[in-house]
């Protein structure tokens, strides 16, 4: 791989909004100025089932196109995928495994099947989404958390570019720009 | 410069690749007006003009549409395409058409 | 100025049909190539386009429609994937005889069964004999950039266009693209302006008629000639497209292939991720190049075998079976156009990728590491072999599954055996 070549790769439940963050995360990495890929791994197409999504990131052009085995970076948004999915396997030792739980990183460490031993960053987006949105929605909280983690993106840079995003997605609904705006400030804070 | 055949009937089995319309279209209509499809016919109708009413009952039901109407008034027989079925000899109440045995 | 921009293959193509406005478009959906007419279909309720945007009822229809519609004059687009294309099989032949120009683009999926959504190339080159020109994109930018260019060639060689992409790899992914200028893509394909056509007021015109045995023959016979004379127009129209944006089409790209040993020829995504072996093996001081196919059909026999004969051994890539026993499509007709010529390089296929199997940079490491061995021994061994398959016959260790330990692209350092390859 190209030696600036930053490769993610997204864990989820059909449905969480895991491949939307994929998709949130190659968008403003792209407004920064990078060469861009973001794509799905569909298994059976229903709700609830394991979904994988990967992203590269990097200043010259991505021209692999195969899935992504060595990923930096690993965010996982639904913890109940830790005993079933092997979500660290290939993460680099010197990357980071984020995951969405209430617990602390020593509580997932033991949990992670097949064992991690880098860098473990948890994230209750349980608690910021619900805070900030008033409903459960993991997926803004995750995306500033691989944002800030990986910081593959500046700060400020990305807080007015996703700002500009959610107006534009949800330009009817101003309490959602509100609420998603507040989720992500609150989540780059404390991560 | 193109060799192309444009004219229905300069196209026949001797034609080169090269002259032959591309993708075998046709650029007149109506071309099968020019097959002769009524030399296997074994009957043949007759008009007997003094006895036809002009009623127009005959031509919707020719199946073969080879009885050529004009101004309103029905004509002889197309037998390029007439195929001697008798249909119209049946219908018409006027016996103004007979048939007759081909080559008679 | 173009726009720099990020769409998923999908999206690019449908921008790309924005652009163009055609006429008619008939399209019935299929996984992955849904999103196309869908996105269209927004354009056309939006009012951005003129287009008569027919929803039938199955891909048979879709091809019916546009080969209706382009007979009467319209420019008509379609788009579809493995079976639908399948569905379309006997209409084809009809589009391509009746001398259409109609353009399709074909998201590749594989054939069922089993059942299978993921890409592979089963479904166009299972059309391959259709007498459409076939072309494949490596990535969004070529789809985009392809599927603009097919508008000409189609009209100009009054053959009908299948521009392909890797279904999900390249229509799904979302990456960076350079998108024209509305007004630069309409001055590109400009208007249709066939001479003859239905609904032509002057002078009536039949389609596709029957044809007799003293006939079909002549015709077939002008039909190949139209695509042998579609080599010339595919490069003309390449050129054209070139003064507009900088970027080259041919009939295939050569990537380090001057003073290359070996080389692998492969169509569409994977070749991406081969130019990333291509460049590690030669920081490494292996002397290895990449040819991608772009152009399939008409197949640049004689340019691609000229290109192949700068190396001593080349991997031809086939995403697909043909079930011939003797090897995939691409391996037919490559190494084919290799027999007449004095001097040759080893020649051998792998089938790869069949139903989404992922084909990554250590496998293209690989195989070029597998074409020395060739060289070496002065042997190429069993010529028809697959690539990434679990076999019975090998202890698991050797199988080509995901490696525990990382290595930074490095591959594993077996010896080859040649009869582990044997089919």
């Amino acid at each position: 791989m190209s030696n600036n070549t930053v490769e993610f790769r997204w864990h989820g439940r059909g449905g969480q909004g895991a491949k939307t963050a994929c998709m949130f995360l190659a968008e403003a990495a792209f407004n920064s100025g990078k060469d861009v890929q973001g794509f799905p791994e569909y298994g059976p197409e229903r709700m609830g089932a394991p979904i994988t999504a990967y992203n590269r990131i990097a200043d010259d052009h991505c021209r692999v196109h195969s899935n992504i085995y060595y990923p930096d970076y690993v965010i996982v948004v639904d913890e109940t995928l830790l005993h079933t999915v092997d979500v660290a396997k290939g993460l680099k030792d010197d990357g980071a495994l984020i995951v969405n739980t209430q617990k602390s990183a020593d509580e997932i460490r033991p949990l992670v099947m097949g064992g991690y031993s880098g860098r473990i960053v948890t994230v209750d987006a349980k608690r910021i989404s619900e805070a900030a949105l008033g409903k459960y929605f993991p997926n803004t909280p995750m995306l500033a958390a691989a944002v800030k983690v990986s910081g593959i993106i500046p700060q400020d840079d990305f807080i007015k570019d996703m700002e500009e995003s959610y107006r534009h997605k949800f330009a009817r609904k101003p309490h959602i720009v509100e609420g998603n705006m507040k989720a992500l400030k609150a989540t780059l804070e404390e991560v | 410069m193109t060799l192309r055949k444009t004219k229905a009937s300069e196209i026949n089995e001797k034609c080169t690749w090269q002259e032959l319309t591309l993708g075998a279209e046709i650029y007149e209509p109506a071309t099968s007006r020019l097959v002769n499809t009524g030399e296997w016919r074994v009957d043949r109708p007759v008009f007997h003009p003094d006895k036809c009413k002009q009623c127009l009952l005959c031509f919707p039901y020719c199946p073969d549409s080879s009885i050529p109407v004009a101004d309103g008034k029905r004509q002889d027989f197309d037998y390029m395409h007439c195929k001697g079925c008798g249909i119209c000899a049946k219908v018409c109440p006027f016996q103004a058409i007979s048939m007759v045995k081909e080559g008679e | 100025m173009p726009k720099r921009e990020r769409r998923s293959g999908n999206e690019a193509v449908a921008e790309a049909m924005r652009q163009i406005n055609p006429d008619v478009v008939g399209a019935f959906p299929i996984t992955p190539s849904t999103e196309i007419p869908q996105y269209f279909s927004s354009y056309v309720a939006n009012g951005d386009v003129d287009t008569e945007f027919i929803a039938v009822e199955s891909e048979h229809s879709s091809m019916s429609t546009c080969i209706g519609a382009s007979a009467a004059g319209a420019r008509a687009m379609t788009a579809t994937s493995s079976c639908g294309l399948a569905y379309m099989w006997e209409l084809l032949y009809v589009a391509a005889s009746d001398r259409l120009p109609i353009v399709m683009s074909v998201v590749n999926r594989a054939l069922s069964g089993p059942i299978n959504i993921n890409n592979d190339h089963s479904d166009s080159m299972g059309a391959r004999d259709s007498g459409w020109i076939q072309m494949y994109a490596e990535d969004n930018q070529e789809a985009y950039d392809n599927l603009i260019q097919s508008v000409l060639i189609a009209e100009k060689c009054r053959l009908p266009v299948m521009a392909c992409q890797d279904g999900f790899i390249t229509s799904h992914g979302v990456a960076n693209i350079e998108i024209l200028e509305d007004d630069k893509v309409k001055e590109f394909v400009g208007e249709y302006e066939p001479e003859n056509y239905l609904l032509k007021h002057d002078n009536p015109l039949a389609v596709g008629p029957y044809g007799i045995s003293p006939y079909y023959m002549e015709i077939k016979r002008e039909q190949a000639q139209a695509m042998k004379d579609a080599m010339p127009v595919i490069l003309e129209v390449g050129r054209e497209f070139e003064k507009m944006t900088g970027r080259e089409y041919r009939f295939f790209e050569e990537y380090m292939m001057d003073d290359a040993d070996v080389a692998l020829v492969v169509i569409g995504s994977s070749a991406g991720t081969g130019k990333e072996a291509v460049d590690m093996l030669r920081a490494e001081g292996k002397k290895v190049g990449l040819i991608k196919l772009r152009v399939f059909r008409p197949f640049p026999r004689r340019p691609l075998a000229a290109a192949m004969c700068k190396v001593k051994a080349v991997a031809i890539m086939d995403k697909a079976e043909s079930f011939s026993n003797s090897g995939g499509p691409m391996f037919a007709e490559a190494r084919s156009s290799l027999y007449d010529l004095p001097d040759k390089p080893y020649c051998i296929n792998y089938i790869y990728g069949l139903g989404g199997r992922d084909i990554r940079v250590d496998d293209f490491y690989d195989i070029y590491n597998d074409l020395f061995e060739i060289i070496e021994q002065d042997d190429p061994g069993d010529v028809y072999r697959y690539l990434g398959v679990r076999d019975s016959r090998y202890e698991e260790e050797e199988q080509r599954m995901i490696k525990e330990t990382y290595h930074p692209g490095a591959a594993r350092e077996y010896g080859i055996d040649k009869e582990k390859y044997e089919v």
